[in-house]
């Protein structure tokens, strides 16, 4: 499939401006970006028509189980997905781990994600994200942590969900929050504004930006939690741009039916019979976590500053 | 049938990508976008844009929905349509890495992700002939994202953009237009104008 051997921009282009990283995720809008530990896996991926895939060691459920510490993938691992798809291949980085962030731009991969399912590396600062020239999609929970995101560089958000459980109702209350947030500075006055982006730790213009638009700025997609079609309509729903779908695709008993259906339910979100059409015959998804039995220390979520 | 209108209605594939982007730069001309997700949604378009996204994506969910034939039979009717960046690849004849054409309307062969993965997108002006005002050429900013390339163009069409390394980044063939970048996110209106004037003439 894609060898990679295009021949580069032209001379006098200027590559890695905001407009070519904000835009590839604008080019995602209203897809799937799936979790894939295999080239194999990620052949399934792309034939069920995902838009990228999340190449990684091991999926945030697994990741949940196995505790330890969860770092960037092995890049051999990384490069076997990028030969495998001509989709784009997103890898993940630990919060605030430069290097590990050098590594994956060295292996030329379309996006970095710098997320909170890996260990974080830094407890006080994330990537600064500007300083590179590869994309960076970042986590979120609420306005003000997705804004200084997208401030130190980030040219897509995803909220944070709970991932790994395939339970959506983290989900639901992050990208809810983000949208309250946001209607909720609407026609306030430029005091109350300056006084919200003090507290947010961002710039006014930025806190400008985003009540003008009444959205964020970015793409901004959600993660974490889920596991089935209508998850993914749901989501849609709320005001999604697209969806992640992490361990929901691969730990149902059926992935390859389970992907095409949740595709299917991300373009269709508004037609309730073509969702019970893809909702129908799945089999059954993954067994999931009820929030409660997660003590607060291990919700992932929590990371990120 | 639609009723009669004097200002066209432009259908855009919304199955996946920056559909949104395309239905924005209609409304900013004064143009209603319509989104297509099904082929009941074309009755009643004038012309239709297929916007950016990944295409192997929005190539199976067209084949899923049956969208192919349906956009065919509108292209006959001399309705115009634009494609940008997987919108072109969905409109060529061919494919250079071996993968079926989809609508083949337009006489090019392109080849996906031609310049490489995200890092070698890019921006830069261009010249597009034929879509300034009266049909003079026009310079506009354009944004490549994991673009294709339109490696060769048949008798049928011809190339109305190059790059200044003399590869072609659009092409024409009446009505129907491929082009390589995305106006629709740098708020370029030339290829909107174009198209919603063509669609106005095709409405008689």
């Amino acid at each position: 499939m894609c060898e990679n051997t295009g021949m580069p921009a032209p001379k006098r282009a200027k590559t890695s401006t905001w407009a070519t990283k904000s835009g590839l995720a604008q080019m995602l809008k209203g897809g799937v970006i799936m979790d894939v530990v295999t080239p194999a896996e990620a052949k399934i991926a792309q034939e069920a028509g995902a838009v990228a895939v999340m190449a990684l060691e091991r999926v945030p459920s697994d990741i949940r189980r196995d505790g330890g510490v969860a770092r960037m993938s092995d890049p051999d691992m990384i490069k076997g997905i990028q030969a495998a798809v001509s989709i784009p291949v997103m890898a993940k980085a630990r919060i605030g781990h430069e290097s590990e962030a050098r590594i994956l731009e060295a292996l030329d991969v379309d996006y970095i994600d710098e997320s909170e399912v890996l260990t974080p590396a830094d407890d006080r600062f994330h990537i600064n994200k500007h300083g590179f020239k590869v994309p960076f999609v970042c986590g979120c929970k609420d306005l003000g942590e997705a804004l200084r995101r997208i401030n130190e560089g980030a040219a897509m958000m995803r909220t944070k969900g709970e991932a790994g459980t395939g339970n959506i109702v983290e989900a639901v209350r992050h990208i809810r929050t983000v949208s309250e947030e946001i209607a909720a500075l609407k026609g306030q006055s430029e005091k109350r504004l300056r006084a919200a982006a003090k507290e947010m730790r961002v710039p006014y213009e930025l806190v400008k930006l985003t009540v003008k638009a009444g959205r964020l700025p970015v793409v901004n997609f959600v993660a974490g939690g889920i596991a089935t079609p209508a998850d993914a309509a749901l989501s849609m729903w709320l005001g999604a741009d697209g969806v992640f779908v992490g361990s929901g695709i691969f730990k149902a008993k059926n992935p390859a039916k389970t992907a095409v259906a949740i595709v299917q339910a991300t373009t269709h979100w508004k037609n309730a019979s073509i969702l019970a059409e893809v909702s129908a015959g799945l089999g059954e998804a993954m067994k999931g976590i009820e929030m409660r039995t997660i003590p607060e220390g291990e919700r992932l979520s929590k990371r990120g500053w | 049938m639609a009723k009669r209108h004097t200002t066209p209605i432009i259908g855009v594939l919304a199955v996946q990508g920056d559909f949104a982007e395309h239905i924005r730069m209609l409304e900013s001309l004064g143009v209603e976008g319509r989104e297509v997700r099904l082929p009941a949604d074309l009755n009643g378009v004038d012309g239709l844009i297929l916007p950016g996204g990944e295409s192997t994506a929005m190539r199976k969910l067209l084949h899923r929905w049956d969208l192919v034939k349906p956009i065919k039979a509108l292209a006959k009717r001399g309705a115009p349509i634009l494609g940008t960046c997987a919108g072109a690849i969905l409109l060529a004849t061919k494919i250079a890495d071996g993968d079926e054409p989809v609508l083949s309307l337009l006489d090019i062969e392109v080849r996906r992700n031609a310049f490489g993965r995200q890092l070698e997108s890019f921006e830069t002006s261009l010249v597009m002939e034929g879509f300034g005002k009266e049909g003079r050429s026009r310079t506009i900013q354009a944004v490549f994202i994991r673009a294709p390339e339109i490696v060769n163009v048949g008798p049928s069409a011809r190339a109305v953009a190059t790059l200044e390394d003399g590869r072609i980044v659009a092409a024409r063939q009446g009505r129907i237009l491929g082009i390589a970048f995305h106006p629709e996110i740098t708020g370029e209106t030339g290829v909107h104008r174009w198209l919603v004037a063509e669609a106005t003439a095709a409405l008689g």
